[in-house]
Parts: structure tokens; sequence; C-alpha cells
């Protein structure tokens, strides 16, 4: 997941009626429902109604991270293997009356969620329900849909990971960043795990993870709470509760007390580029405002074209030609915070790097301005309103928050927070956490190049 | 940092996608506008997010690009908001953060495009600074030189990568000296030469009013966007100074390898197509749509990838470009079943030519392309805008989205098994890029 992204966009709820009163024809600002049924499956409806689409999400609260260890990847493969059908419904079924209502529908897996979703007209949705309702308890796995759909998995990890020397780079990073937390295995899993994968594993995981009291449901579109409470009650209700899980506890990661290098040299580089990354805390696991005050630094320091590194290594001195900045507040377990950057024509990867570097050392010293601030925290308000624009975004927003243990509340009082954090808190965060002698540096490089 | 999820399946199997129109919403009203000064634009009001949206196009791409000056559209595209008017870059972008809009510019091969999304409430300061972008581009030496210095450090990244020379092949291939087989973002020797008078020839010939499409989508009534339209570009010239482009057809029955030590062997082929004014023209999108269209249940993807494995995704569609079209066929997979991924997917394709579709498979198809209009191209005020502005490109008229449905289900079994066999039965242009060494026992 995109959990940066997902929790920039996350403000919606409150911000838009102020604004509304003075236009034309304001409707009623959204008002979102939360509840749950007596079998512990959360929902949330979001209402919206300026196009009769509607969206469908089930969340459930399992990920990667949370697979055994040696079957990485089998969060994954259970996730492609829950189109295979049940007693009720065959496989491809689904696929069938999604696509014959011009509907669309996939689903994904993340590190520690797992969410399938349809996008449908919304007297569909009844249908959707049932279909996603049966399926979370109801899979039957045969032998013989196993294999194709494993090479369909080899095929997919050969295509986004082995084909691309970033991604390959990216993934052997993580493995280095975390050295004790599960973060370190790669979401579609290892090769080698992946091909030993089978039905029994699969079997297994189903069974303990999917069950309504470990999932969330999430409804945006054109249809009203009531609709949904009485649609759901008769579809997912009718699901037993599963056996309480135990608290998601993962192993957690040692004192980072090294510098740790990664380095790929691949043919198909043209330039090179590298990648600073430390382990810092997120919004569910960070002292109060500590995560705000990250995602504020980030967007400070390399957050786009008014940033400082974009200002100060890409504009003004000419060194980078490009070069920012990344913070995952959004996982669920503490993960990372980074700065990458490439070198104009004439300039080298050291020169990228010893200018950055120079920044970060600069707003540790001096801090950050108040108009930096001040406009930072209006881009990020701002983009809570954008985000309202795209029903799915909504849903996704909504959806994320809270499998990974927040609340609604949590979206809708996220702008405040994001509005007290002082200059003050933004140098300390930096001071705190970034420090240079322990980060882990990744270099892709063009295969003349050598190590730096 | 970002860990990516892992997805069920391509989010669009391949690249060369387009998008196609589609019919009527009664929600969503399509209002035709016209300006006091005439100019004509198309406007969704909605006032449920407090939101405009303004997406605009100008015909007249990246095939405008002068002969050895490769790039220009792509490298003005990148200076809209590197100062206008008064306004230095530093100047215009503090204004433009304040004012709390996104601005953006690109150019395909056809056109060039430009947006803005904005919050009702500063919408007068916000749409000033599009005015003064539109109307009066600095392009200062410094801001050219840095944007140069991007795009040729993306050219250099790119250099290496195998993929980038098949691209490159397979436009030479297809396209032979159109313009279209340029490269749209030039090469580091034309972006070179490119200067700031350049620059504003190219504005003066492509910005004007009479290859303008508009389309408007938020909290704005008919009467405020039309007085919108004038003050964004009622300034501009009547009629833009256009380089002809010739129409052409895509050179089909060749083969190109490019061979490379990689994962997959991508496996990429062209069809002809038809024109989107042809009266065929739904029955071959239909014929797409059961052959490998967006739907998991295409003929594709049920022997390719759900039968066998072979594949994370493949994918057919149709490229229809303002001078050319064709079908545009795409897959990977492990290099040695490559061989058999391509001889299959022939099959797959020889059988639709021959036999044609069956009737479930056409009723289905018609269902789903009416059906996902409103969920492919209405999902947000950006889609819709994209929507009002992709029809007007097409000459297509307001009234035609209520026509779409009637066009799609007045098509029968046999003319989409008659235009099968006018296309696939054509000989493709087949590009393997892999290690085509370990493709044939």
């Amino acid at each position: 997941m995109i959990f940066r992204t997902a929790l920039a966009l996350a403000l919606t709820a409150l911000l838009a009626t102020p604004v509304l009163a003075e236009e034309t024809a304001p409707q009623e600002a959204a008002i979102i429902e939360n509840f749950v049924l007596d079998n512990g499956l959360e929902v949330v409806v979001i209402p919206d109604h300026r196009a009769p689409i509607v969206s469908h999400m089930v969340w459930y609260k399992v990920g990667s991270a949370d697979e055994p260890p040696g079957k990485s990847g089998i969060a994954h493969f259970l996730e492609h293997l829950m189109f295979k059908g049940t007693a009720k419904h065959p496989a491809g079924e689904l696929d069938r009356v999604i696509a014959e209502i011009g509907g669309s529908g996939n689903a994904f897996t993340s590190s520690d969620v797992t969410a399938y979703f349809q996008v449908v007209p919304p007297d569909a949705l009844a249908t959707m329900m049932d279909f996603e309702s049966d399926r979370m308890r109801g899979l039957i796995l045969t032998a013989d849909v196993i294999g194709a759909e494993r090479d369909v998995v080899l095929e997919e990890r050969r295509m986004r990971t082995d084909g691309s020397p970033q991604a390959l780079l990216q993934e052997e990073v993580n493995a280095t960043l975390f050295q004790n937390h599960p973060y370190r295995i790669p979401t579609i899993g290892w090769l080698h795990e992946i091909e030993q994968l089978n039905r029994a594993d699969a079997a297994e995981f189903y069974e303990r993870y999917y069950e309504p009291n470990n999932a969330v449901l999430v409804v945006a579109g054109d249809v009203d709470p009531e609709t949904v409470r009485v649609l759901a009650e008769a579809t997912y209700g009718k699901v037993p509760r599963g056996p309480t899980l135990p608290p998601r506890i993962r192993p957690t990661e040692p004192e980072q007390n090294t510098q740790r290098t990664v380095t790929l040299s691949d043919p198909r580089v043209g330039i090179p580029s590298f990648g600073k990354s430390w382990i810092v805390p997120n919004y569910r696991t960070a002292e109060p405002g500590e995560a705000e005050a990250l995602d504020l630094l980030s967007e400070i320091l390399g957050g786009g074209t008014r940033s400082r590194l974009y200002q100060e290594v890409i504009v003004k001195s000419g060194i980078g030609a490009s070069a920012g900045a990344t913070y995952d507040g959004g996982a669920y377990d503490p993960s990372a915070f980074a700065l990458y950057g490439a070198p104009q024509a004439g300039h080298t990867l050291a020169d990228v790097e010893t200018a950055i570097d120079a920044q970060l050392t600069l707003l540790i010293k001096d801090g950050v301005t108040q108009r930096e601030l001040d406009s930072a925290k209006a881009r990020y308000v701002r983009s809570l309103i954008f985000a309202r624009d795209a029903q799915f975004n909504m849903a996704n927003i909504y959806g994320s928050e809270l499998a990974l243990g927040g609340t609604v509340a949590d979206i809708t009082e996220w702008p405040d927070r994001i509005r007290a954090v002082t200059a003050e808190q933004i140098q300390a965060v930096a001071a705190k956490y970034l420090d240079p002698s322990i980060a882990v540096t990744s270099y892709l490089l063009p295969p003349e190049t050598g190590a730096q | 940092m970002i860990r990516l999820p892992s997805l069920r399946r391509p989010v669009a199997a391949i690249a060369t996608l387009l998008l196609l129109v589609a019919p009527a919403y009664a929600e969503v009203q399509f209002q035709q506008i016209t300006s006091p000064k005439g100019i004509d634009a198309w406007l969704v009001e909605d006032y449920s997010v407090p939101l405009v949206t303004i997406r605009f196009a100008l015909e007249g791409g990246t095939t405008q690009d002068p002969e050895g000056k490769e790039g220009l559209a792509g490298l003005i595209t990148s200076l809209f908001d590197e100062g206008a008017g008064d306004l230095d870059s530093e100047a215009f972008q503090i204004k433009l953060d304040d004012a709390g809009a996104e601005m953006a510019f690109t150019a395909d091969a056809d056109a060039v495009y430009g947006s803005m999304r904005m919050l009702a409430d500063q919408r007068d300061e916000a749409l000033g600074l599009l005015k003064l972008a539109i109307e009066e581009p600095r392009f200062d030496q410094n801001p050219i030189d840095r944007m140069r210095a991007q795009i040729v450090a993306s050219i250099t990244a790119s250099a290496q990568d195998p993929g980038t020379e098949a691209q490159l092949r397979w436009a030479e291939a297809l396209y032979g000296e159109h313009p279209y087989a340029r490269r749209g973002e030039g090469t580091p020797e034309t972006l070179a030469g490119i200067t700031a008078d350049d620059l504003r020839a190219f504005h003066k010939a492509i910005f004007a009013r009479g290859n303008l499409h508009v389309g408007i989508v938020g909290a704005m009534d008919a009467e405020t966007a039309a007085q919108t339209l004038d003050l964004l570009f009622g300034a501009l010239p009547e009629q833009p100074t256009l380089t002809p482009v010739p129409n052409m057809t895509p050179e089909f029955g060749k083969e190109l390898r490019v061979n490379y030590d990689l994962p997959q062997t991508a496996i990429y082929m062209a069809y002809p197509s038809i024109e989107r004014t042809d009266p065929a023209f739904f029955a071959a999108y239909l014929m797409n749509e059961i052959l490998g269209g967006d739907s998991i249940l295409s003929r594709l993807t049920a022997e390719v990838r759900e039968k066998r494995g072979l594949t994370y995704g493949i994918g057919s569609s149709l490229l229809t470009m303002k001078h050319t079209q064709a079908l545009i066929i795409g897959t990977a997979t492990r290099a040695d079943r490559a061989a058999e991924t391509l001889a299959l997917t022939e099959e797959v394709i020889a059988r639709l030519a021959a036999d044609g579709p069956t009737e479930a498979e056409l009723a289905s198809a018609k269902k789903y392309v009416i059906g996902s209009y409103a969920i492919n191209e209405l999902g947000s005020s950006g889609a819709i805008a994209n929507t009002l502005v992709g029809l007007q490109l097409r000459g297509l008229g307001i009234d035609y989205i209520a026509e779409r449905a009637d066009e799609i289900n007045a098509v029968t079994v046999a003319d989409v098994k008659a235009i099968a066999a006018r296309l696939l039965s054509a000989k493709p242009t087949v590009l393997m890029l892999g290690p085509q060494a370990k493709a044939t026992p």
C-alpha cells in the first residue's frame, strides 16, 4: 500500500462543509456511518451520490508480515486463489457477473492487509455482498487449480520484481533495513519459496484469518447507510464468528546501530542513483505528534517542487536530476523514512549524496521556517479535499485505516493533529530518527561505475 | 520505501491502451456551453465536492515538433508552471501553491493537454494563474536548462534498458518515416538545439481557439463557466498554424527480435484496425473485447493465463490515433515458454478470425462495454473532464453518448465475425524482447 499517500489523503470528512456553504447548490456533507455486526464484522459506509457507482471492499487484517516462516508469498497466493470458487459460486462466476454489469474488480495484498473489491452499479451491491460473504468462509481449494495459479504468481514476480533492477534493489534494501521484523520479506514472496507453496499452506492460512471478526467492510457510493446495513446483515451477517485471533505482535527490530550499504550494478541502469533509509515510528506506534511531524518533515524536505531538496539540490545548485523523500507512516509496525537522488549530467552520484546529506544536516541544525511549515500543512489539508473527488480513494482511505487498527475518528481528527505540529517538533524528529551514521544506503549503478 | 501491494492481475494489461468513448449516464449531465466570445466547451456541474477541474486539449502534439527539434512539445509542457507574465518561476510556483491549485500540462502525439484542479473558494486566484500560463509563459533560460537537463537525465537513465530499444524499434517498424515513429521526448541532441524562441514559436502556433477542446467539471454554473472560457482562452488567436500530418497505415507482417538476458520474454503483436468513423467500428470494438479486452473473461486471458498459467497478464486494445490505428496485443512469459505462448496466442486469434464469437460471448461483451462506461469514465472529476475532452477530440457530438448503447446493441455475431476475418487474418508485426535463444528448443 502506498500508505503515505493514503494518510495524506485521509483528512476528508469534516473539511467540506464550510467551503460548501457559499456554493449555489450545496448538498449535505457526507455522514460516514460506522457499525459492527454481531459476528464482529466492522462496517463503514461513505455516501457519495455524484454518479451511479458503488465501491464495495472487504479488508482482512492479515498481510505478508503475518506469514509463517518459510512460506513467504502465501498471503498473496491465497488472494489469487480466492477467485477459484465455492460450493455456491463456481470459479469464474464472480468475474462473469461483474463483467456483465460492466463493473470492475480486483484484489491486493500488502505487508499488513489483504483486500478484495468491486466497483459496480448500486443495484448490484447485494449480489457482490452475496459473493464476497460466501467466499469469506466457503472457498473450495482443489489441487487442480493450484499449479496454474502458482505459475501466474511466478510470472507476476518475474514481471514486477525480477525484471526491474529498481524493484530488485528495493527488495534487498528492505531485507537489509529490517533485521528482524517480517517487513524484510517481500509481499509477493521469495522466488524459491513461492515455488514450494501448496494447497495445504493456502488452506491453513485461509482458515486462520478469513473470518468476519478479522475483517472490515467498506461501502462507498450511491447508497444509503440503512440499505447497506440491511444488505450486510442478510449476507455477511450470516457468516459465523471465528475464533478470536491473538494480537498481531510481530518480531520487533533490535537496536539499529550500524551503517549498511546495498549495491546493485545492472547493465540496464543508465544513470546511477542512491537512497538512504531509516526505520522510524508510524501513526500507530509513535509518541503523540511524532508521526505527524515525520509526515510534514518528509513534505518539507522532499515532497515536491517546493521542497528543500528540489529547490536546493535541483534548482539552485543544479547537481541533482531528481531528489526527494518518502515516509510510510501508515504501516502497522514501524517502517521507513527515505531520502533519494540522482545526478544531472556533469555531476557525480557522490555530489548528489553530499548535497542531500548537507540539507538534512542543515535541517537538523536549524529547523524549518514557519512559512515552510504553514505551506506544508496547507498542502496536506488540501489533499484531503481533493481526495474526496474519487470515490474509490475514499473507500481505500477508510478501509486501510480501520484494517490497521485505527478508527474513523483518527481520520477525521487527523487534519487538526497535522495543524498542531510545531517547527520544533519537526526539527526534533529529524534529529532523533534520521541519524546518518545508522542509515541503510543503497546504490543502483551502471555496471562500469563500480562501488562508490 | 513504499511497499507496493501485489495485485491479483495487472490494472491495464498492456501499455498502449487508449480511451474509447461511451454512453449515457442520466445522472451525470453533460452540458454544451458557448462563451460570449464564441468558445465552445462541455460542462458537468456538480457541487458535492468543493472543487473545480478544467481540462483542455490543443490539437497538435509531438507530431508538430520541427524536424531536428524533437522533444519540443514535451519540453514546453514542463515549463508552463515555470514562470508567466511578471512572475518568474519561483514567484509563480509560490502563488500556485498558495492558491491551492494543481496545474499539469502534457503532450502526446496528437495534442497538448492542460489541466487544473482547484478548490472552489480559491478559484479566482487559481484561474488567474492558469490564464497567465496559457497566455504569457515566459520560457526563461534557467528553467529551460533545468527542465531540459531533467528530460535528458530520464532519457539517459532508460538508454541502456532493452525495453527502450524495443520500443524504438517497434515504433520504427510500425510507422516507418511517419512522425509517429519519432521519439516523443526527443534525444539529448535534439533537445540541446531547442531555444526559447523555438518554444515561443511553438506556443504561438499551437495555442489557438480553432484547435481547442475544453471540459469543465465541478462547482461552477454554466454562466461562470462561459466567462471562464473567455478569461482563459479569449485572448488566444483564432486559428493555429499546424503542420499537416498525413494519415498512414502501419506496416504489418514484420518480425523483430531484441535479444537480452531477462527473466521474461515480452511479446507484442500489431494487427490492422479500423478508423473511428468506419461503420464497423463497434463490431471491431466488441471483437477486441472478446479477444483480449478489459474483462478477465477474454479469450486470451482464459486460455493463456487462467488455463495454463503462462503469464500474469495478456490483453489486446484498439490503438486509435488521429492519423492511424492498430490492434495491439501484449504479454510476457518466462523465456522457455515464449514460443508456446506466441503459438497459443496466434491460435486463439486464428480461431476468432475463422469462426467469429458465440452469441453468448457477444451478449456478454455488449453488457460489459455499455455498463462499464460510468465506472471507467466517470469515477472522479478528473476522469469526467478527460472523457469530455476525449469525446470532442474524436469529433463525437454531445448527443453521441446517448446513441452509443444503441449502436453497440445493433452489432450482430455476423458483423463481428466479418470484422474478425478482415482484421485478424492479416499477418501481424511481432516483437519479442528477451532471451530468445532459449525460446526455441
